[in-house]
């Protein structure tokens, strides 16, 4: 699980910027070699005329969807860390719906039309001073309509989770239905365009039979599940785990709370009744067993400054949470060391309402941390109103190694063209 | 159009040798355009590797973004510190050039060239329909691109950024996004074709 790579800590900014320079020079190369400058055969698409743009378009889609998902499923590429553009259903529709309206009328796309121009076609030089136009233009006009803008928003939403279907089920059924267009596109070629479909090479019949094998090939591997990502980063992280990289003291949870430049989020992943006798101010409860369902959300919000602790009464669970949490990508995470019950023997020595367990029933002190059990008992399910649940950060000097790090993510901004 | 020889290293003719040259640059013959689905597993190709070595897709419009807002930044920054969309791009000391699509769209444009020299289709020209002046296409080109470009911003992505990228990566949006361009497109195209036809 090496891809994709973390460009900017391996070569630095420059290096990043050339490579990603280097794939927008084969972009336009293709572009270019497809006819893609030329709008005459960018317009003829939507007159049945030519369907290039049709071909390229979904053939490059299901070829790179196809090798994508192949890479995923053989454990070599992660998939959470590839950007999926965010789903804002309206605005994407309706902005498409303007989109098409403009590609029909000025004969481009903005990528078309960089290339159009680069070759010095004026039309593709007056659509670009077009865009920029536009773009500018939208700038100047999101603020009167910016609550509909952020709307409807569904986040990093796949077709399959959407459907509730495995991936390689979804890119085979995408791969015929593409397949599908393409002899429906030919036949209007031949029927409108008034084009010799017997000149067409016939390797496009291997071509075609090979991506049917690909995606079939995809619903074969299947998608690594959880414990499989766990089994490739386990090497690395169990050693973090034994030497205590990522276990935080509760002193150090408390100075990064308190911390105005940084994110802290924090899972409580105990059962809801436990959560509801005591948990620590701004935490949410995630039980262990839903965990899986908050890990989407904790990618969408990633940014630089977030940091995820996982708490349990011990450690147990919160290690199991912190496993899983680690195999799926989400940075920056860190366990709360001795849980809740070391976070009650540090900050709620004083608070009369809450009692230790007597020592009997309590598991001993170095076992502790392997159990899941709360070593206190509190008069009522007062949640986060205990005074132990929001230390006042000024009031504690405590001693402590402190772990926390920000690892460098990488840059996954806005994406493609957004 | 120009001499098609290849560049001819013979030391009896120069007079052959010195045009050869300047036409190695300046008048090479055309070629075709590639086949369709050649292109499409080449631009593949490009995108699967795109998303495999960074992360992330493709992208034209978001790059044009961060180039106009870096110019309005320099006229008027307080203007773009009133407006939360440019500010995400602009505000403070940030540099909205800073961004890997800015390079991107100059790598597009000295990829688009380099091709079209090598093919020879580097040429002054303007392609439009049969029945217009080259004024309208023009104009129409502009209008065209104006629209483009707002409705790209509104949809977060265009062709690039959110049919390919997001079609590739499944996400549902971008799905929903592309047949709702092609249906845009096709639904006014009757309509204009005399632009066209």
């Amino acid at each position: 699980m090496n891809f994709p790579l973390l460009l900017e800590p391996m070569v630095g900014k420059p290096w990043m910027y050339v490579i990603f320079a280097l794939i927008g020079f084969a972009f336009g190369f293709v572009l270019e070699m497809s006819g893609f400058g030329n709008s005459k055969k960018l317009a003829a698409q939507f007159y049945f005329k030519d369907l290039t743009v049709l071909k390229v378009m979904f053939g490059a889609i299901i070829t790179a969807m196809v090798l994508l998902f192949t890479m995923v499923g053989l454990g070599v590429l992660d998939f959470s860390q590839v950007w999926v553009n965010p789903t804002y259903v309206w605005p994407g529709i309706v902005g498409g719906l303007i989109m098409g309206v403009g590609f029909i009328i000025g004969g481009f796309c903005p990528g078309t039309s960089l290339v159009a121009a680069a070759t010095a076609k004026l039309d593709g030089v007056f659509f670009v001073l077009g865009v920029l136009f536009g773009i500018f233009m939208f700038g100047e006009t999101v603020p009167f309509f910016e609550e509909w803008w952020n709307s409807s928003y569904l986040g990093r939403l796949t077709i399959p989770e959407w459907l509730g279907l495995s991936y390689g089920v979804v890119v085979l059924g995408i791969v015929l239905m593409a397949l599908f267009m393409f002899w429906g596109g030919e036949q209007l070629e031949r029927i409108i365009g008034k084009k010799d479909l017997r000149k067409e090479p016939r390797l496009r019949y291997a071509a075609a039979a090979t991506l049917v094998a690909g995606a079939i090939g995809v619903i074969m591997i299947g998608q690594p599940t959880t414990e499989d990502k766990w089994a490739l980063v386990a090497p690395v992280k169990e050693v973090a785990l034994d030497n205590r990289e990522v276990q935080i003291h509760p002193g150090e949870l408390l100075k990064i709370m308190a911390d105005d430049q940084l994110r802290v989020v924090i899972s409580d992943v105990r059962p809801e009744q436990e959560y509801n006798l005591f948990h620590i101010s701004g935490a949410r409860n995630v039980p262990l067993d839903t965990l899986g369902n908050a890990i989407p959300e904790m990618h969408a919000r990633q940014a630089l400054n977030t940091i995820f602790v996982v708490v349990s009464d011990n450690e147990a669970a919160a290690t199991d949470a912190w496993k899983t949490l680690t195999a799926e990508s989400v940075p920056n995470t860190y366990i709360l060391e001795g849980g809740i019950n070391n976070w009650i023997a540090t900050f709620g020595k004083e608070d009369p309402a809450i009692q230790p367990v007597p020592a009997s029933f309590a598991a001993s002190e170095s076992a502790s941390y392997a159990t899941e059990q709360l070593n206190y008992t509190f008069p009522a399910a007062l949640g986060d109103r205990y005074l132990a649940s929001a230390p006042n950060p000024h009031e504690w000097e405590l001693e402590y190694l402190p772990k926390v790090k920000l690892e460098m993510k990488r840059d996954k901004s806005g994406g493609g063209c957004g | 159009m120009s001499v098609s020889a290849p560049p001819s290293l013979s030391p009896q003719a120069p007079d052959v040798q010195r045009r050869t040259v300047r036409d190695f640059f300046l008048a090479r013959p055309v070629r075709p355009y590639i086949h369709p689905y050649l292109g499409a597993i080449l631009l593949g190709l490009v995108l699967f590797l795109a998303f495999f070595i960074t992360g992330n897709g493709l992208g034209a419009s978001g790059g044009l973004n961060r180039i106009i807002v870096f110019f309005q930044d320099l006229i008027s920054p307080a203007h773009v510190d009133r407006n939360a969309y440019l500010l995400k791009m602009a505000g403070g000391d940030k540099n909205p050039l800073d961004d890997w699509v800015v390079p991107m769209v100059f790598g597009t444009l000295a990829g688009g060239f380099v091709s079209g020299w090598i093919f020879g289709r580097v040429k002054v020209e303007t392609n439009k329909g049969p029945n217009i002046s080259v004024r309208s296409r023009w104009l129409w080109a502009f209008v065209g691109g104006a629209i483009m470009g707002y409705g790209a911003r509104m949809a977060r992505g265009c062709t690039s950024g959110q049919a390919l990228s997001g079609g590739a990566t499944l996400s549902v949006g971008s799905w929903a996004f592309m047949f709702a361009v092609f249906g845009g497109a096709y639904a006014v195209a009757w309509f204009v074709r005399r632009l066209w036809n």
